[in-house]
């Protein structure tokens, strides 16, 4: 590649992401009114700067982070097990899918705010009801796609095992969990992406710390400014913990390189 | 028995294992108004350590045979005996090749062929130490680290081969192992296949439509014929081993191919068949297949 080439490709994501900025600074200080959508409420670039300023020097920031990274960590972990068991069981063996596939059907387009009224009521703690949407936000996709990715496995990859002395419980371990890893991993970093898009919806529960509070909170008060804030933060959260997701995804799959093999 | 005197000049010791008794076996593939015979009362007895070619045109059934050889599909009548027990499922002892590799992309070379080890509970310094000798066995040294999306079909095929022979198996069962190689690699891997198979000796049933190769490998061909698949004929071949081009360009081996032809040339059958797959009937991949096999 030549090197002007990979030089633009670098300056590429941060000169979009300026363009962007500059957008909203212009909709945003002329007060652009476009018909459909006005831009006459929303804050200013330099206004989010000073209340995201304003933000890191409060002591409630740590709590704020805390509270948030602590529930999605565990609404995320808790709906990846499920997810990833439930899915091998469904996908490897009829008797459990046509068992279990009915009530998840019915359950998976619910919207996590749907749960809210429901959790509050079946969970004693708050805590426990905004893991609870958390996990429902992270659970479908971790499930569907370990599902897909067991049936991806070829069958002469299962048929080779067994020849080769593979043992029942063998087969699950040593072919369907690695053949299907690309997909889990699939599933994985769109329900992380899940579990932080139901995070405000979750935090609507809690009455004092988390990002997502942190924003709602911010539009009941009509602290706009502090709304971008919330919701940039959300957004950089997010982007972390799906880039972390795929750092751990590659380091146990050194194998697997999606769009070419290495 | 001529071809047993003949084979036993051949083998300094000759191999007591590995004869398989394919004993009036039937195979019906398919479900309701789909089922159909894939294979029709086929009868035949492989000695051990011997090299037999299953020569046919697809959809003849050749395939099918192999699979429950394997113990991958069950005959609906008639029994195979692999030294006079009847074949159950799968086991190591009887190795299946297919056309396409079929080794763990997630696990790299070394581990690959090292895996049936593993899978009899083999320490790893110890499997591992056998599986380097097997890569060089086949010529893949400096390749044990790599992982088999970086190779070649031909060094693919190499690997697959070294992974089922490390387990010792009675029987070598291959389903048109280099039937996806150019003709010059084809012609290395068989070379690589029967030098192998003379320091062994297991008994190889070996699937293939191309009559050359067939000539090349096979002690004995077993023609096969389609709709229903039986067996329409046995061909010895007499060429003596090691096998060199003067007998692949001599006027018996050209005799031999016409043969051949004229046999694989069926005139009742004018489009071509689906080919039949070791594991299941050529319906559309069902989700369950794999869990529908037997066990």
């Amino acid at each position: 590649m030549p090197a002007h080439q990979s030089s633009i490709r670098r300056v590429l994501p941060v000169l979009s992401l300026a363009a962007c900025v500059a957008l909203w600074h212009v909709a945003a200080s002329r007060h652009l009114h476009l018909g459909l959508v006005t831009f006459q409420n929303v804050p200013q670039p330099l206004e989010v700067v000073d209340a995201a300023w304003a933000l890191l020097q409060s002591p409630k920031l740590q709590n704020h982070l805390t509270s948030s990274l602590g529930r999605v960590a565990f609404g995320f972990l808790i709906a990846a097990f499920v997810g990833v068991a439930l899915g091998l069981a469904i996908g490897r063996f009829r008797w459990v899918r046509e068992t279990l596939m009915p009530p998840l059907e019915v359950a998976r387009p619910i919207p996590a705010v749907a749960w809210i009224p429901l959790s509050i009521l079946m969970f004693p703690s708050s805590e426990g009801s905004m893991i609870f949407i958390t996990f429902v936000g992270a659970l479908f996709p971790i499930l569907l796609n370990t599902i897909h990715g067991v049936h991806g496995v070829d069958p002469r990859l299962v048929a080779s095992a067994r020849s080769l002395g593979t043992g029942r419980w063998g087969i699950f371990s040593q072919v369907i969990l690695p053949a299907a890893a690309p997909s889990v991993l699939t599933g994985l970093s769109i329900g992380m992406g899940t579990c932080w898009f139901c995070l405000v919806t979750a935090e609507m529960i809690s009455g004092q710390y988390g990002i997502g509070y942190y924003t709602w909170e911010s539009y009941t008060v009509q602290n706009y400014a502090n709304i971008i804030v919330g919701m940039l933060l959300i957004g950089l959260l997010g982007m972390g913990s799906s880039a972390l997701l795929h750092r751990i995804g590659h380091a146990l799959m050194p194998w697997y390189r999606p769009g070419g093999r290495a | 028995m001529n071809a047993v005197l003949e084979l036993s000049r051949l083998a300094p010791a000759e191999p007591t294992t590995g004869r398989l008794d394919i004993d009036r076996v039937s195979i019906e593939l398919g479900a309701g108004a789909a089922r159909f015979t894939a294979l029709q009362d086929v009868s035949v007895a492989i000695r051990p350590g011997e090299f037999v070619c299953l020569l046919g045109p697809s959809g003849c059934g050749k395939s099918t045979l192999l699979g429950a050889l394997a113990g991958h599909l069950v005959p609906s009548r008639g029994q195979l005996l692999l030294d006079g027990q009847p074949i159950g499922g799968p086991a190591p002892e009887r190795g299946l090749v297919f056309q396409h590799h079929t080794l763990f992309p997630w696990l790299s070379v070394l581990d690959n062929v090292a895996y049936g080890l593993r899978m009899r509970g083999v320490g790893r310094a110890q499997r591992r130490a056998q599986a380097m000798t097997w890569l060089s066995e086949v010529g893949l040294d400096g390749f044990e680290h790599h992982y088999p999306g970086s190779l070649s079909g031909g060094m693919q095929q190499r690997v697959e081969i070294a992974r089922v022979l490390i387990n010792e198996p009675r029987v070598l069962l291959m389903d048109e192992p280099f039937g996806a190689l150019d003709a010059l690699t084809r012609l290395k891997m068989q070379e690589l296949l029967l030098a192998l198979w003379a320091r062994r000796r297991m008994s190889v049933v070996f699937v293939t439509h191309d009559i050359d190769e067939a000539l090349f490998m096979a002690d004995r061909i077993l023609v096969m014929s389609a709709r229903p698949g039986r067996v329409v004929e046995e061909i010895v071949v007499p060429a003596e081993r090691p096998r060199t081009a003067d007998w692949l360009t001599g006027p018996a081996f050209a005799a031999y191919k016409r043969h051949c032809l004229d046999l694989l040339r069926d005139p009742g059958l004018t489009v071509p068949l689906e080919r039949l797959s070791p594991l299941t009937q050529p319906a559309p991949a069902d989700a369950d297949a794999a869990a529908a096999l037997p066990d």
